[in-house]
C-alpha cells in the first residue's frame, strides 16, 4: 500500500509537533524516520497508525483518506517501542490475539490459527517459545515476538517505533540485518522510526530525516549522506568539522587560509561556514597549497582499524579532528605537539542566512 | 473542501467512564455534601457563630483536637519507628507482622471502640495496672488519644514505607564514603526525604483522628465540658433533630478536613519535587 | 557463631559496614520497641476479643450468634456488602480509567474528589445523606410520593456505606494502571481488538490483584462501617440493624458476652481480609 501524507500539522498546547509535513512512501518500501528526540518522528508515525489523530491535513493509504478511520480498521501493524507485549499472556496468545479478537464470520478456524502461529513462530525464530510468558523471554527475543504479534493479522503496512532501542548493541545489530532480510522476503510497505543514523543507514530503502517538526530531507542512504542539504543533515549524520569564515567569489576565507569553492563563484562577502568530514580531511608535514590549515598534534587514538588525530588550530581555541587508515596513520608517523598541516578534500559550503549553528 | 476533523481518543471509554464516575460521585457525595453548605446557609450567620462556639461544642472541639494532635504525634513517632524496622532489619514472621500493621484498617471501629473500652476500664487486662497509680483512662481524654492512636496506627507506616524502601543505597553509601557519621547520616540524608511522608502520614492520621467516632464514642464515655467529641455532638444534635445545629458543627470540621485534604495534597508534591522524572 | 551471623545481616540489611557492635544495639532497641508497642496496641486487644467472647463458654456464645436479632443484623450486613463492593467496582474502574488513559482539564480536582470521603468524617457523612434524602430534606417529599424510604431503612444503609467505600477500589486501581501505562490497550486495538475484548483479554487480567486488594479493603470497610450507618439506620432491631450496630447494642445493654461474640465475628473477617491482604503483596512482589 502507498502512503500519501499531504499538508499534515500537529500541536499539543502550544507545542508545534509537526510542521506541514508532505511524504509519500511508495508500496513495498522501507523507510527510515531519522531525527532527534522531539523531532517529531515518533508523532507522526503514530498518526500513520491512527494512535494520533488527525487535525490538520490528510493521511490516505492508496488514495483513501484515513481522517476518521479508527486504528483497529486501518490495516496497519504497530510493533511498540517497549514491544507491549500482553505479559499474562503464552507467546502463543500474543501473536495469536489479533485472530482471535475477530468477528466470529472472519476468525479463522482454531487449527488454522495454530498453524498460523507456528509459522510465525518459525518465521522469527522462536519455534519452542510457544508456551512461555514475555517475561521469561530476553530482549531481542520479545522484540521478535512483537512482530510476528504485528504480522500475524497481515497488515498492508508495519509500523515500527524505534524498534532495537532498548536492545545491546551486538542484539540490535543482528535484528537489523534480519528486519532488512525479512522485509526483502515479505515486501510489506514498512515505516520505522530511529534516532541512530547508522541503523537508518545500514536499513532503510529511503530515509526521512525530521527536525523540530519538520521534514529536513528525504533519500536513499546515500543520496543523504553524500549530499546532505542541511547544515542540520550534515551534522546528524556523522561527525564534521566546521570552518567559519567568509564567502567571497568562490573562496571560504578563514583566518589566512583560502578555501576553494567553485559552487559559489557569484557570492562576494558573506559570512559562510564549511562542513568537512574527518575522513575527508588530509594531513601533511610542508605547507603544500593555500588551503593548508595550519595546526598542532593534540591527541591520538584509534577504534579498531581506524584512527582518529585531533588537532588544535594554530593561534585559535577550534579543534579539527581527522580520521586516518592505520596504513596512512603509520606512514605520518605523527608525534603529540607536532606542527602539521590539514587540508581538507572534500567540502560543503553552507551561508547561514537560513539556519542558526 | 472543508474537512471535519473530530478530535477523537484512541482508546475507547471516555464518555462511558466519564459517565459513570461523574454520575456516582454526584448522587453518593458532591450533591449530598453540598446540602451542608446550603442547610447552614439558612441559619444565617449570627445563629451560625452562637452554635458553633457556644460552650459545650467549643469544648468538645477543643477535646477532638487535642486528642486527635496527640495521637497523631505519637503515631508520626511510632510509625517512623515501625517502618524503620520493617524496611532495614530482617527478622522471623517480619511478613506477619507487616500485614498485621493494617489491623486497625480491618477492624470495624465499634469492635476496637468495645474491646479498648474494656480493656483500658478500671478492672481491664490493662486499665489495672494504671488503676495503681490512680490513673484513669477509659472515660477520659487519655482514653479518646489510645483509641485514636489505635485508629491511626498505619497511616505514618504506609506512608514512610514506601519511600524507605526506595531510597537508594548508594546514597547514604556515598555519604559514608565522604566520611558522615551514622547519626550524620540519618539526620542530614535520610530523615529530610523521610520527612514529607512522616508529615503527610501526621495529616491524614489526625483528620481521621477529627472524624473518628465509632472506637472513640465507648470509650469517650461522653461527659458534657469533660469527654465529648465533635462527631459526637453532631450525633446528639440530630438524635435531637435540631438539623441546623447538627449543621453547623459539621461545617467546621468540613472546612479543618479539607485544609487537611489540602495540606497533605502539598506535601505530596513536594516529596515528589525531588524526585527524577523519568523519561 | 552467633555474632557471624549477626555479622553477616547487617552487612545485608544495612548495607553499610559500620562499627558493628553499636549496630546490633540500635537494631535490638528500636525491635523491641515495635514489638512492645505492637503488643500491646494490636495483639492484645485481638487476643482479648476471642477471650471476651468465650469467657462464658461456648453455649454462650453460639447463643448469641444464633439468636434472630445477631442472624438479622448478619444477613443484612451481608446484603449491604453485597450491594455496595460490586457498585464500588464499576466506579471504581470507570474512575481509574478515565484518570490513568485520558487527559482533560480539572483531572487533578477529580483526583481530590475521589479521596474527599477519607477526609470526610463518617457521622458527616451521615448527617448529609439525611438532609439530603431523609424526610427534611430536599428529595424527602420527592421521595414520599412514591412511597419511598431511604433514611432509617436499608437502602439509607446501603448509600453510607457506599459514600464511605467510594475510594477503596479507585485509588488502588489509579496507580497500578498508571504504572502500566497505555501502550498495551493501544497494542490491542490496533491489532483489531473492540473495546470490551480489549477491557476484558488485556486490561482486566493485567489489574486483576489491583482491583481484588480493593476489593476485600472496601469489603472490610462496608462491613465494619458505624458513624455513618449509625447516624442513617435509626436502629430498628431486626430491620436496620447492622453488626456493628448490633454489637454497640448489645455492649450499651451490659451483654458484654454476647457483644464480643459479635464482635469476634467480625474480627475474624478482619484476619481474613488481612491474610488475604498480606497473600496479594506476596504474590505481585513475587511477579
Amino acid at each position: 500500500m502507498t502512503i500519501e501524507i499531504r499538508d499534515v500539522s500537529k500541536r499539543y498546547g502550544s507545542f508545534q509537533a509537526l510542521q506541514n509535513i508532505n511524504l509519500e512512501i511508495p508500496k513495498g518500501e522501507l523507510v527510515a524516520l531519522l531525527g532527534p528526540s522531539g523531532s517529531g518522528k515518533t508523532t507522526l508515525l503514530r498518526m500513520i497508525a491512527g494512535l494520533e489523530s488527525i487535525e490538520e491535513g490528510i493521511i490516505s493509504f492508496d488514495g483513501k483518506d484515513l481522517t476518521n478511520t479508527h486504528v483497529n480498521q486501518r490495516d496497519v501493524g504497530f510493533v511498540f517501542q517497549h514491544y507491549a507485549l500482553f505479559k499474562h499472556m503464552t507467546v502463543f496468545d500474543n501473536i495469536a490475539f489479533g485472530l482471535n479478537v475477530r468477528k466470529k464470520k472472519l476468525r479463522p478456524k482454531k487449527a488454522e490459527i495454530e498453524k498460523k502461529v507456528y509459522e510465525l513462530l518459525d518465521l522469527v525464530k522462536l519455534s519452542g517459545f510457544a508456551k512461555r510468558y514475555p517475561s521469561q523471554l530476553s530482549g531481542g527475543q520479545r522484540q521478535r515476538v512483537a512482530l510476528a504479534r504485528a504480522l500475524a493479522v497481515e497488515p498492508q503496512i508495519l509500523l515500527l517505533d524505534e524498534p532495537f532501542g532498548a536492545l545491546d548493541a551486538k542484539v540490535r545489530k543482528e535484528l537489523r540485518r534480519w528486519l532488512r532480510k525479512l522485509h526483502n522476503e515479505m515486501h510489506v510497505t514498512s515505516v520505522f522510526v530511529t534516532h541512530d543514523q547508522e541503523e537508518a543507514l545500514d536499513v532503510a530503502d529511503r530515509i526521512v530525516i525530521m527536525n523540530e517538526g519538520k521534514i529536513e530531507q528525504i533519500g536513499t542512504p546515500s543520496e543523504v549522506y553524500d549530499s546532505p542539504k542541511s547544515p542540520f543533515v550534515y551534522d546528524f549524520l556523522g561527525d564534521v568539522n566546521l570552518f567559519h569564515g567568509r564567502l567571497d567569489q568562490g573562496k571560504l576565507k578563514v583566518g589566512s587560509v583560502e578555501l576553494n569553492v567553485p559552487e559559489y563563484q557569484n557570492i562576494s562577502d558573506k559570512e559562510a561556514v564549511g562542513y568537512v568530514r574527518p575522513h575527508h580531511m588530509k594531513i601533511d608535514r610542508q605547507k603544500q597549497s593555500d588551503d593548508a590549515i595550519a595546526a598542532k598534534v593534540f591527541f591520538c587514538h584509534s577504534i579498531g582499524p581506524v584512527w582518529y588525530v585531533e588537532l588544535k588550530r594554530e593561534n585559535m581555541d577550534e579543534y579539527v579532528e581527522v580520521e586516518l587508515t592505520k596504513e596512512e596513520y603509520e606512514q605520518l608517523n605523527l608525534s603529540v605537539g607536532e606542527f602539521v598541516y590539514v587540508r581538507p578534500k572534500e567540502m560543503k559550503v553552507f551561508i547561514p542566512e537560513d539556519f542558526v549553528i | 473542501m472543508k474537512k471535519k476533523y473530530k478530535k477523537k481518543n484512541v482508546l475507547p471509554g471516555f464518555g462511558l467512564s466519564l459517565g459513570i464516575t461523574m454520575l456516582y460521585m454526584s448522587l453518593i457525595v458532591l450533591i449530598p455534601l453540598s446540602m451542608v453548605f446550603i442547610e447552614s446557609s439558612q441559619l444565617g450567620w449570627h445563629d451560625f457563630i452562637k452554635i458553633v462556639t457556644s460552650d459545650r461544642v467549643f469544648h468538645a472541639y477543643k477535646i477532638s483536637f487535642a486528642t486527635a494532635f496527640v495521637a497523631a504525634l505519637v503515631n508520626a513517632v511510632f510509625g517512623l519507628l515501625i517502618a524503620w524496622v520493617l524496611v532495614r532489619y530482617r527478622f522471623p514472621g517480619k511478613r506477619i507482622i507487616d500485614g498485621f500493621i493494617d489491623l486497625p484498617f480491618a477492624l470495624p471501629t465499634a469492635v476496637a471502640g468495645i474491646t479498648l473500652t474494656t480493656l483500658y476500664g478500671k478492672d481491664g487486662w490493662l486499665g489495672q495496672f494504671f488503676s495503681l497509680f490512680h490513673i484513669k483512662i477509659a472515660f477520659t481524654p487519655i482514653g479518646i488519644t489510645i483509641a485514636l492512636m489505635f485508629i491511626g496506627l498505619p497511616f505514618v507506616v504506609r506512608m514512610v514505607q514506601p519511600v524507605l524502601e526506595n531510597m537508594e543505597k548508594e546514597v547514604e553509601e556515598a555519604a559514608a564514603s565522604l566520611g558522615a557519621s551514622k547519626q550524620q547520616i540519618f539526620l542530614k540524608v535520610i530523615f529530610p526525604e523521610l520527612l514529607p511522608p512522616v508529615l503527610a502520614g501526621f495529616s491524614l492520621a489526625f483528620a481521621r483522628g477529627l472524624g473518628e467516632y465509632g472506637s472513640v464514642v465507648f470509650i469517650a464515655g461522653n461527659m458534657p465540658m469533660k469527654t465529648e467529641i465533635a462527631p459526637f455532638m453532631i450525633m446528639s444534635k440530630l438524635e435531637q433533630f435540631d438539623y441546623a445545629g447538627a449543621t453547623a458543627i459539621a461545617v467546621v470540621m468540613l472546612v479543618i478536613s479539607f485544609v487537611c485534604l489540602i495540606v497533605i495534597n502539598l506535601l505530596q508534591k513536594w516529596s515528589r519535587k525531588h524526585e527524577f522524572q523519568s523519561e | 557463631m552467633t555474632t557471624d551471623l549477626v555479622r553477616q545481616e547487617v552487612k545485608s540489611t544495612d548495607g553499610i559496614k559500620h562499627a558493628k557492635k553499636e549496630v546490633n544495639w540500635t537494631k535490638y532497641i528500636l525491635m523491641s520497641l515495635m514489638f512492645l508497642y505492637l503488643v500491646v496496641f494490636l495483639l492484645i486487644p485481638l487476643v482479648f476479643i476471642f477471650v471476651k467472647a468465650f469467657e462464658k463458654g461456648a453455649e454462650v456464645y453460639f447463643a448469641a450468634i444464633t439468636e434472630p436479632d445477631a442472624l438479622s443484623a448478619i444477613k443484612l450486613t451481608i446484603l449491604v456488602a453485597i450491594i455496595s463492593v460490586p457498585l464500588n467496582v464499576v466506579f471504581g474502574i470507570a474512575a481509574a480509567w478515565l484518570i490513568t488513559k485520558f487527559q482533560f482539564k480539572g483531572k487533578q480536582i477529580l483526583l481530590s474528589l475521589i479521596e474527599l470521603p477519607f477526609a470526610v468524617s463518617p457521622v458527616i457523612a451521615g448527617l448529609v445523606l439525611v438532609l439530603f434524602f431523609g424526610p427534611r430534606g430536599v428529595l424527602g417529599p420527592f421521595l414520599d410520593e412514591f412511597g419511598l424510604k431511604i433514611i432509617f431503612s436499608v437502602p439509607g444503609i446501603i448509600i453510607a456505606t457506599m459514600f464511605v467505600t467510594l475510594p477503596f477500589v479507585a485509588r488502588e486501581l489509579i496507580p497500578v494502571m498508571q504504572a502500566q501505562g497505555k501502550t498495551e490497550e493501544e497494542a490491542a486495538i490496533s491489532l483489531g481488538a473492540n473495546g470490551w475484548q480489549m477491557f476484558l483479554r488485556v486490561t482486566l487480567p493485567s489489574i486483576k490483584w489491583g482491583l481484588l486488594y480493593g476489593m476485600i479493603l472496601c469489603n472490610a470497610r462496608a462491613i465494619g462501617e458505624f458513624g455513618a450507618v449509625s447516624v442513617v439506620s435509626g436502629h430498628i432491631r431486626g430491620e436496620t440493624n447492622t453488626m456493628p450496630l448490633h454489637v454497640e447494642i448489645l455492649y450499651n445493654e451490659y451483654q458484654f458476652s454476647a457483644a464480643f461474640a459479635v464482635a469476634s465475628l467480625m474480627s475474624l473477617l478482619a484476619l481474613v481480609t488481612l491474610l488475604i491482604k498480606t497473600w496479594i503483596e506476596w504474590r505481585t512482589e513475587k511477579h
